[in-house]
């Protein structure tokens, strides 16, 4: 396998589970959780090394996944204790667990091969040389194996608990009454995005997963109103991140795992901007078009109340518009064939005034100014 | 003790931070933007960046407006994301965080490949090394803590509103809007201070942790912004002082690790607040509860007769098993329970078995006589139901005072049996009983 071959898959897998897990944090509004997890992880690493003495790949993520789970359950208690609110209790339990790794390795694992930088963002361009071997034999890249096993794991999770999953996420009341047991779930999910952060350590960083855990599921989210469509999509912006980060990377000659954050962080900013449904672009069409409407049915209302004198200057002051905006309003309204010129002034047709008749009448006349 | 030239500029750098970080944190925690500070913290640093590609100088004024510039852009972004969109601010927080982060670790490594920048004097800002810290550093942030302290001090009124009520503070004509921007402005300054002495990570940890702790001991501002700057400046003390002096102890985290001994020390042991107060209240209600209990099982096991075998005042004697039975309890809660009654005077024991005494009888009927008013209450004032009224008794029999069970009698015209057909004990025979 060629190495940049490699390289891609494994940022493609570490995308896909980031993905995977990641739409069900983003749903649930715990994206900071999955940030806490991401760094307090670190010491779990951290002692599975000083006790196997090596990278040895299944302590690692045991360790991973365990301090995953402190982390929630810490989180959790200083909630529960209604001393702290949430995001307090994240933002002092991450810091001081990562602290804790950061003291750990630097004192008695200084000398070794588990360097901060790499812990921060990872170096995914490393991932062809460090292979695998078995009994002697060469099993191809270690990370590849890491990371296609995360893999699997997440999508046999959120097939075999699909329907739980959606449940809980969307009514955690219902599914509880139903029997599916929320908690249980949530810690589930927890130790997924442990595994997932762990995996995904060595390619990408600490900080770098929470990119690809948040942000091509909130991309997504901007995209659709269906859970199945919103991971498939999240999967597939992850990936194009992925590989969109590696050429860049290569462009630059800067970090991979930078750039595949900074690639999903631009698709980001084009869904915010041009979603058909949830751009902002798109809300603000929908809003001129609605202040538009109103712009008419008012001025039909004035008209039906009697108005049709129309010197302009009055119906400026009257509504608060101005000149070239009550020009606009009047050319809808003409080329609509809701009103017809009568020499100065405006005089409503009688499909305009059909219109007004079908349009809430009571609703519009509260919003016109009064006529005193 | 003897300190070289550079653990006094950590020391320094570290207790200023401590208490800037202390003093906006206290605001941050209370207008719950806990995390606002780890976003900016990590927007910072493509700005960092940025300003070395622009400048390229890596003295400390250009890059430190480079990361304000940046944070405060991140901190904008954040505000305007959850806004305009359906995106939460979670996610709007991990997205700018990790997007600008992202970017930054870009430049970095664009600039680190660069033939004239070797990025050595960059990547200080990710981790934080304080024992890179210069006097100019030091001449930075002094000024610009100075120029924080002063806003808060001055502002330190209209902050209090801001952070308590917004809407009353925008009611009475206060500049809301400009207020919310001054504050992020301020918690970027403070963190931009905080990147090179503590790194990316841990800045949060400097703003929170302290107020967290702070939180803890006072329901007051003054007090909780003056104790957390204290705290976090402490912390920063003792984690320059550790890592001066032990061999590969980083200071950030030190700092971070002694700050977070000190919150949970205060969630245990603050007065009123502490967790451990609290249990310890429950378990002395709980324990008081069990006495009452006894007392009343007692009581009850008299009337009915089942104490004993019949001769010469021997029924009112009831065994040890009897009372296990009756609600399952263990030896040893019972064993406490019977040791602190017969200590007050209220029971007696004899072999494996126990009496009241006058005095135990008198207060257990008092706990009898709570029970069954309420059962007559429940019934006869709120028509429940005859076998739904004894597990609410179980528990008011508890909680109702003397008096107020006096005054509930006397609604009720004084009934002499419960909705179960059981006498009720009558005050005037308890009274002149402790009067005899």
């Amino acid at each position: 396998m060629s190495p940049t071959l490699v390289i891609l898959l494994v940022a493609s897998c570490v995308a896909a589970s980031c993905a995977l897990i990641g739409s069900f944090l983003v749903l649930r509004k715990m994206a900071l959780l999955g940030d806490a997890i991401s760094h307090a992880v670190l010491p779990g690493i951290a002692i599975a090394f000083l006790l196997t003495g090596h990278r040895a790949a299944l302590p690692m993520v045991l360790g991973a996944g365990a301090l995953g789970v402190i982390t929630v359950l810490l989180v959790e208690l200083f909630n529960r204790s209604r001393r702290m609110r949430e995001d307090a209790s994240i933002g002092v339990v991450f810091p001081a667990l990562f602290s804790l790794g950061v003291i750990l390795i630097s004192r008695y694992a200084a000398q070794v091969d588990l360097d901060l930088d790499c812990v921060l963002y990872g170096e995914i361009a490393y991932a062809p040389w460090d292979t695998l071997t078995l009994g002697g034999t060469d099993l191809g890249p270690k990370a590849l194996w890491v990371t296609g096993s995360v893999l699997l794991l997440n999508a046999v999770l959120v097939t075999a608990l699909y329907k739980e999953l959606k449940l809980s996420t969307f009514d955690a009341g219902l599914a509880a009454a139903l029997g599916f047991s929320p908690v249980l779930l949530h810690y589930l999910l927890m130790s997924a995005v442990s595994v997932t952060v762990v995996g995904a350590f060595e390619s990408v960083g600490a900080i770098l997963v929470v990119a690809m855990l948040v942000v091509p599921p909130a991309t997504a989210y901007l995209l659709t109103e269906r859970l199945g469509t919103m991971l498939a999509l999240a999967i597939a912006l992850g990936i194009v991140s992925a590989l969109g980060g590696y050429a860049l990377a290569r462009v630059l000659d800067a970090s991979i795992a930078g750039a595949m954050a900074t690639v999903a962080g631009l698709l980001f900013v084009a869904a915010l901007l041009f979603s058909p449904g949830h751009g902002l672009l798109a809300r603000l069409l929908i809003l001129r078009r609605m202040g538009a409407r109103l712009s008419g049915q008012l001025l039909l209302l004035h008209l039906q109340k009697g108005g049709e004198g129309l010197p302009a200057d009055l119906l400026e002051r009257r509504f608060g518009w101005s000149h070239s905006k009550l020009e606009r309003v009047i050319a809808r309204l003409l080329r609509s064939g809701w009103v017809e010129r009568e020499g100065q002034g405006l005089r409503l047709t009688a499909s305009g005034a059909q219109v007004l008749e079908s349009t809430g009448r009571i609703e519009l006349a509260h919003r016109l100014p009064s006529t005193g | 003790m003897e300190l070289s030239f550079t653990a006094r500029n950590v020391l320094i750098g570290a207790t200023l931070l401590g208490g800037l970080g202390g003093m906006l944190g206290s605001f941050a925690l209370l207008r719950r933007q806990s995390l606002l500070g780890d976003a900016l913290a990590h927007a910072a640093l493509p700005g960092v960046c940025i300003a070395f590609l622009l400048t390229g100088s890596k003295s400390p004024l250009p890059l430190f407006t480079g990361a304000l510039a940046a944070g405060l852009a991140g901190a904008l972004l954040i505000l305007a994301t959850v806004r305009w969109s359906r995106i939460k601010e979670d996610s709007a927080i991990g997205i700018i965080l990790s997007v600008f982060f992202g970017i930054g670790i870009v430049l970095l490594t664009y600039i680190q490949k660069l033939p004239a920048g070797n990025q050595s004097g960059l990547d200080k800002y990710l981790f934080g090394q304080a024992a890179t810290l210069v006097v100019e550093d030091l001449q930075v942030m002094a000024v610009l803590g100075a120029i924080v302290l002063a806003v808060v001090l001055a502002l330190f009124k209209e902050l209090k509103l801001l952070t308590f009520d917004s809407g009353f503070a925008a009611s009475i004509g206060l500049p809301v809007r400009r207020l919310e921007v001054l504050m992020t402005l301020l918690l970027v300054v403070v963190v931009v201070v905080g990147l090179q002495t503590v790194g990316v990570v841990l800045i949060v940890a400097t703003l929170i942790t302290p107020a967290a702790a702070a939180r803890q001991w006072t329901d007051r501002l003054g007090a909780m912004v003056a104790l957390s700057a204290g705290i976090g400046a402490a912390a920063g003390v003792v984690g320059s002082l550790a890592s001066a002096t032990v061999p590969r102890l980083p200071t950030g985290p030190v700092i971070v690790v002694v700050s977070s001994t000190v919150l949970i020390l205060s969630l245990l042991f603050a007065p009123g607040r502490g967790l451990l107060w609290g249990l310890l209240r429950e378990r002395q209600v709980a324990s008081r509860i069990r006495r009452e209990n006894l007392l009343k099982d007692l009581y009850r096991l008299g009337e009915s007769g089942e104490g004993g075998d019949g001769g010469d005042g021997e029924d009112s004697w009831a065994s040890w098993p009897d009372l296990m039975g009756v609600r399952g309890q263990s030896g040893g809660e019972l064993e406490r329970s019977v040791r602190r009654l017969i200590a007050a005077g209220l029971l007696e024991r004899r072999g494996d078995s126990l009496r009241l005494t006058p005095a135990g009888l008198e207060a257990a009927g008092n706990v009898v006589r709570k029970h069954r008013l309420w059962e007559v209450y429940l019934t006869r004032r709120l028509d429940l139901a005859v076998d739904h009224v004894h597990r609410d008794a179980e528990a008011m029999e508890h909680a109702l005072s003397d008096e107020a069970v006096d005054h509930l009698e006397e609604i009720l015209g004084h009934p002499e049996v419960d909705p179960h057909g059981r006498a009720i004990p009558p005050r005037r025979q308890l009274r002149e009983r402790r009067t005899a």
